[in-house]
């Protein structure tokens, strides 16, 4: 994590004309401080601040990163629909770069979020996975973003790429709500839910770092969007670039007349 | 409780690896990419 | 619209009618599987006849996959997809009519695999008006979320790997309840699957408008 500090530090001084070398700017240095100094504070509080919960005991230590992990991952589905929405509606190139950086970085929280689950389930259930609803659907909601991602990574051309990576953006949230209501009462209409992380009795100073965890985690996610949306802006300039450039070997090839064209520009 | 602390330790640990090394492969590529691309189009705000 | 979607369902259907590639390829593959599941599970401990609808169900999704793919395959050859696109019908008709010849298809492959659980399995059957409800509700949801799926896919260079990964989580939904429904069914308590049905019902109604709203650009744009 100190990643971000030790090249934005080089970004900084360099040729005045240059533009930044990586993709960190300004804000985006004090941000990722901030995240980082905010992580070891949700790491002190978390593992060493707070005291030990009555009912889970130690346990309840790993309540301050998975709820507002598996928020995050929500945040970023939402986000990739409204995205694709807009990509639709306006037919925006912008949009369409933050629904597939908003999906890759709720797949990277979505997977947080499975593991700490299994973590926290080995120890409190004896056993990694129950099929319990909220897991379950934690699990297809990881498969429908692989499925989102993939159709994203494919080499197509890139208004093709875009219109159907935002169609299928937009059948995210609906999927993800169908997917969620019919795994949800299928569990329920056999046996009680399985035990759930008791948000609710939570109080006090584990309140707070619960919380504190969540402004962490958001401001995480804004950090790695504006971050990921740069490194897809750049991806895009040198797919284009490849491009123009096989164009104007094409046009090379074709002879004087192509050749004259090439110089004019 | 030594058991469980193994698994505390290893969810925080897997929660900010994971993330770390998200953050490292992100500014590796922009770093790699932003060479091929001229200034005029990475002003970042 | 409803014309233009019996024009394209007849058409597929021919199409099938003549080539009969759902009969002499879809058909013997689901009872393969049928076969594999036996072969997967121990035959001798009733676990088929219990497992029933949950194995009927998945082998109902495998072939969707494949019909899907044949359905779209179709209109990959020669340029048909510009044809379609040209012919000046509308687009939510295509797609009304393209999933409905799926779902026909699907219907007959589903007879099939009813008759082959019932030998194969030994499994009594019961709750007529249940089963069949759901296999309707069912079919229709899968046939149009298969076919709008189909068409994201279609034209990309490997959509044979592509679709299932798709297509399969989004039809979670239907697997859970049409399975819990034909449990129900043949349980002889069919007052606990119509919900179920309820829910299918609700799959196969936002797949058929998403899918009516989402062809026309879909097809435009490739």
């Amino acid at each position: 994590m100190t990643t971000p500090v030790a090249s934005g530090s080089q970004a900084g001084p360099g040729a005045p004309d240059a533009g930044p070398r990586g993709v960190l700017s300004r804000g985006t240095v004090v941000l990722g401080v901030a995240v980082l100094l905010g992580a070891a504070a949700l790491t002190l509080l978390g593992l060493w601040g707070t005291p030990e919960d009555r009912v889970q005991g130690e346990m309840v230590r790993l309540i301050y990163i998975h709820p507002p992990a598996a928020t995050t991952a929500y945040v970023g589905c939402f986000l990739t629909t409204v995205g694709s929405v807009l990509v639709l509606w306006k037919r925006s190139q912008w949009w369409d770069l933050v629904a597939g950086s908003a999906a890759e970085i709720a797949a990277v929280f979505c997977a947080i979020t499975l593991l700490t689950g299994m973590l926290w389930g080995k120890p409190t259930w004896g056993v990694f996975w129950v099929w319990d609803a909220r897991l379950t659907s934690t699990a297809m909601l990881m498969l429908l973003l692989v499925g989102y991602l993939a159709l994203r990574r494919l080499p197509a051309d890139r208004e093709v790429r875009s219109r159907r990576a935002a169609w299928l953006g937009l059948l995210l949230v609906p999927n993800v709500i169908l997917v969620r209501q019919s795994v949800e009462w299928w569990r329920t209409l056999h046996q009680e839910p399985t035990l759930s992380l008791p948000g609710a009795k939570i109080e006090g100073l584990q309140l707070f770092t619960m919380s504190f965890g969540f402004l962490v985690f958001f401001a995480a996610f804004a950090w790695l969007l504006v971050v990921r949306f740069r490194v897809a802006w750049l991806e895009e300039q040198v797919e284009e670039q490849g491009l123009d450039a096989a164009i104007a070997d094409r046009r090379a090839e074709a002879g004087p007349t192509g050749r004259a064209d090439v110089e004019a520009r | 409780m030594d058991g469980n602390t193994a698994y505390i330790a290893a969810g925080w640990l897997v929660t900010f690896g994971t993330l770390a090394a998200y953050v490292g492969v992100l500014l590796r590529r922009g770093r790699r990419l932003s060479r091929q691309v001229p200034p005029e189009s990475r002003r970042w705000m | 619209m409803l014309r233009d979607a019996a024009l394209v369902a007849g058409k597929d259907l021919r199409l099938e009618a003549r080539s009969r590639v759902a009969l002499n390829q879809i058909a013997p593959f689901a009872l393969l599987v049928l076969i594999l599941f036996a072969f997967a599970l121990d035959p001798d401990r009733g676990l088929l006849a219990r497992a029933t609808p949950g194995l009927y169900w998945v082998a109902v999704l495998l072939c969707t996959l494949l019909a899907v793919q044949r359905s779209f395959g179709v209109e990959a050859a020669d340029g048909n997809r510009d044809a379609l696109r040209l012919s000046g019908l509308a687009p939510g008709g295509i797609f009304l009519g393209k999933a409905a010849a799926v779902a026909v298809q699907l219907l007959a492959l589903e007879v099939l695999l009813g008759l082959g659980v019932v030998v194969l399995y030994n499994t009594p059957v019961g709750g007529w008006l249940l089963l069949g409800s759901t296999c309707l509700a069912a079919t229709a949801g899968v046939a149009a979320a298969g076919t709008l799926y189909g068409v994201l896919a279609a034209g990309l260079r490997v959509r044979e790997t592509l679709l299932p990964l798709l297509l399969l989580p989004v039809l979670a939904p239907v697997l859970i309840g049409s399975t819990r429904a034909f449990e129900a069914a043949l349980s002889g308590a069919a007052a606990d699957g119509w919900p179920w049905v309820g829910l299918l019902a609700v799959f196969a109604l936002v797949y058929i408008v998403a899918g009516a709203l989402a062809f026309g650009p879909l097809l435009e744009e490739s």
